[in-house]
């Protein structure tokens, strides 16, 4: 309950000193919080917009590195987040799906899955990047290598597919979160109307249910999708390298990738120099590329909440 | 009544209140078929939990059991001191002639990185969330929640990237570090990582003490402060605990930040100004160039896996903590 709606709020009572000590600091602070969202977003748009074309954009890297643009890594990075959103979202809304549609509240296993969910969200990510090359690329990799293609490396090395798997675990507890908020957010009444008109379970989530949650999944999607494109811990060892002379067209090809371009120009530029300014301008693209998405995510989700609101 | 009757009416009460609706369509083959698929594919998160611990913990096992690992190092020398002329050394070296693989220096590392980042996150978050519950109108608060969610969507790379070039210039001029990048580095930029999430937490808890608590001291007179400070704070006190485990799990799991902020050298000492290198750092550097299966390679594997065990007990702990602080406060959602 917000203190200005309070009937309890000592309005019209002198404020003391400490009352009037405490908004102020606590203020500040808040203050300092945005202040680092301003610092971060003010220094990458200064350094970076004059580097900053089309040429960047749609270049290759040339010259080591020191010159051209960042072409292959936003392909990479967009070729990575994609193929990750197409095992991620069916993955996280189905879960959704069956921990708000299917379960009885008080089920064991909806409770085991929700228990897992919230350590997902949790593991760190370059746990992450072990796993996938511990089970992804090793064994599974391996695996088909040894079955179909005579035990010749084919998969078992690091890859986009293994990259944008990895990369789908980790996004897999943003998606069930917010696709389960979507769907609770769909009014009963919907449901038993459907129900009453003899449609089927099934049939009234995949007609009635889902169709009504679609802004609340796309939100979810695009959520997970900024936060994959922003990981560079878990691809570390499953895929990406800093430099590709072709574009990957493969699910076994390696590729570049806007964060691991970062991180690559960042600690290994042999002439930090001239590098400077394709730093500031990758860095400038993909806080660009994750704010943007975010900002979109945030705007759809508070539509969502005041129809909601408008419900209840 | 008559038995029949009698059991007749025990059944009709049962199919009310059985999850099955007597109103529902009968299942036919094809919606059973879906519910199952629909089952099996939630069940992949709890699959993802138990392959990272099986798969982390296969290639981490060996540092335990196999003796080939033995020969170069053992679960001892990762963890006691060499004695090098005399001195007590913590090393890590593992890319020496005579590699030496002590953690000890990591996990201080990590540690050292970690307070910092809490010793400014946590006092900024826990009042700024206190601003935001108590102070802020409406409008206020609508705008600064999206903001500090735009903080949380910011790659951890770019806030590396942004504590290597204007942080790390700051902190030296003005507190003369020793080296450029350091712990205090590291740390400032893990605040940016850990403040949105100890905020919101906080912010969370804040909100959830009932009205009533508050109504309460203010009829028996208290200011607004003395609420806040005296009543409001303490009854949010184990969301805030919360709130700090997670930022902590975190902080301590955070690897680009580290790796671009902290300069990395595996130095023991209690230092700020000096650099640091961490656990999830180590193993960011150094795992693209192990042998596959080298004794060096197992051991990077049991230190993810220590980090996962760290980060499991935090989470563990935070969400203990707010699940038994909701039941209390009888808020659900």
């Amino acid at each position: 309950m917000s203190p200005e709606k309070s009937p309890f709020h000592p309005d019209g009572r002198r404020s003391t000193g400490a009352d009037v000590g405490l908004g102020a600091v606590t203020f500040a602070a808040c203050f300092v919080i945005l202040a680092m969202l301003g610092l971060v977003l003010g220094t990458a748009f200064v350094g970076g917009a004059a580097t900053l074309s089309w040429d960047f954009l749609s270049k290759a890297p040339e010259q080591g590195m020191t010159a051209g643009g960042i072409f292959p890594a936003i392909f990479g990075t967009a070729a990575l987040t994609l193929l990750m959103t197409v095992v991620a979202v069916p993955a996280g809304v189905a879960t959704a799906v069956y921990l708000n549609e299917y379960a009885p509240q008080a089920s064991r296993t909806a409770r085991l899955v929700r228990v897992c969910i919230a350590n997902l969200a949790g593991v760190p990510s370059i746990v992450f990047g072990l796993f996938g090359l511990g089970f992804f690329v090793s064994t599974i990799g391996r695996g088909i290598d040894q079955i179909a293609f005579a035990g010749h490396p084919t998969y078992g090395k690091p890859a986009m597919l293994w990259a944008a798997l990895t990369l789908a675990v980790l996004t897999l507890p943003v998606v069930v979160v917010a696709s389960e908020e979507a769907l609770r957010a769909v009014p009963r009444e919907l449901r038993d109307g459907s129900l009453a008109l003899g449609a089927t379970k099934l049939a009234t989530i995949v007609r009635v249910v889902l169709p009504e949650a679609t802004p609340g999944i796309l939100t979810a999607s695009i959520l997970a999708v900024s936060r994959g494109a922003g990981e560079v811990a878990p691809i570390l060892f499953t895929g990406a390298v800093y430099f590709l002379p072709y574009l990957p067209t493969k699910l076994n090809d390696p590729f570049m990738n806007l964060g691991y371009h970062v991180y690559v120009l960042a600690t290994q530029s042999p002439d930090v120099d001239r590098t400077k300014p394709l730093l500031y301008g990758t860095v400038l693209v993909l806080l660009g590329l994750t704010f943007v998405l975010n900002l979109l995510a945030i705007t759809l989700r508070a539509r969502m909440r005041r129809r909601l609101a408008a419900f209840a | 009544m008559n038995a029949a009757q009698a059991h007749r009416a025990a059944s009709a009460e049962q199919a009310e209140m059985g999850e099955k609706s007597p109103f529902l369509a009968r299942p036919r083959l094809g919606e059973r078929a879906a519910e199952l698929l629909i089952q099996a594919v939630a069940l992949v998160a709890v699959a993802a939990v138990l392959l990272i611990i099986v798969f982390v913990g296969r290639e981490a096992l060996p540092v335990l059991t196999s003796a080939e690992v033995h020969r170069e190092v053992t679960p001892q020398a990762m963890l006691l001191p060499r004695s090098v002329g005399g001195e007590s050394v913590f090393a890590w070296q593992p890319v020496s002639e005579l590699p030496t693989f002590n953690v000890v220096p990591l996990f201080v590392g990590s540690l050292k990185v970690t307070l910092i980042a809490l010793f400014f996150a946590v006092p900024l978050s826990v009042l700024g969330a206190i601003y935001v519950a108590e102070y802020a109108g409406r409008v206020a608060r609508e705008l600064i929640k999206p903001a500090i969610e735009l903080l949380a969507g910011v790659p951890s790379v770019v806030v590396g990237f942004l504590a290597l070039v204007v942080l790390a210039g700051w902190t030296q001029h003005a507190f003369g570090t020793e080296h450029r990048l350091n712990a205090l580095v590291a740390g400032i930029g893990l605040a940016f990582a850990i403040c949105p999430v100890v905020f919101s937490v906080s912010e969370d808890a804040l909100r959830a003490v009932p009205a009533s608590y508050r109504a309460a001291a203010l009829a028996l007179g208290s200011s607004r402060s003395q609420v806040l400070l005296g009543v409001v704070v303490p009854a949010a006190s184990p969301g805030i605990a919360a709130a700090i485990a997670l930022g902590f799990g975190r902080a301590i799991g955070e690897t680009m930040i580290v790796v671009l902020a902290s300069g990395n050298a595996a130095l023991l000492d209690a230092g700020v100004g000096r650099s640091t290198r961490t656990i999830t750092a180590t193993i960011a550097q150094e795992l693209g160039e192990v042998v596959f299966g080298s004794p060096h390679y197992h051991v990077l594997f049991a230190l993810g896996a220590l980090l996962f065990l760290c980060t499991f007990a935090a989470n563990f702990a935070g969400e203990r903590i707010v699940a038994g602080m909701r039941r209390r406060m009888g808020v659900s959602g």
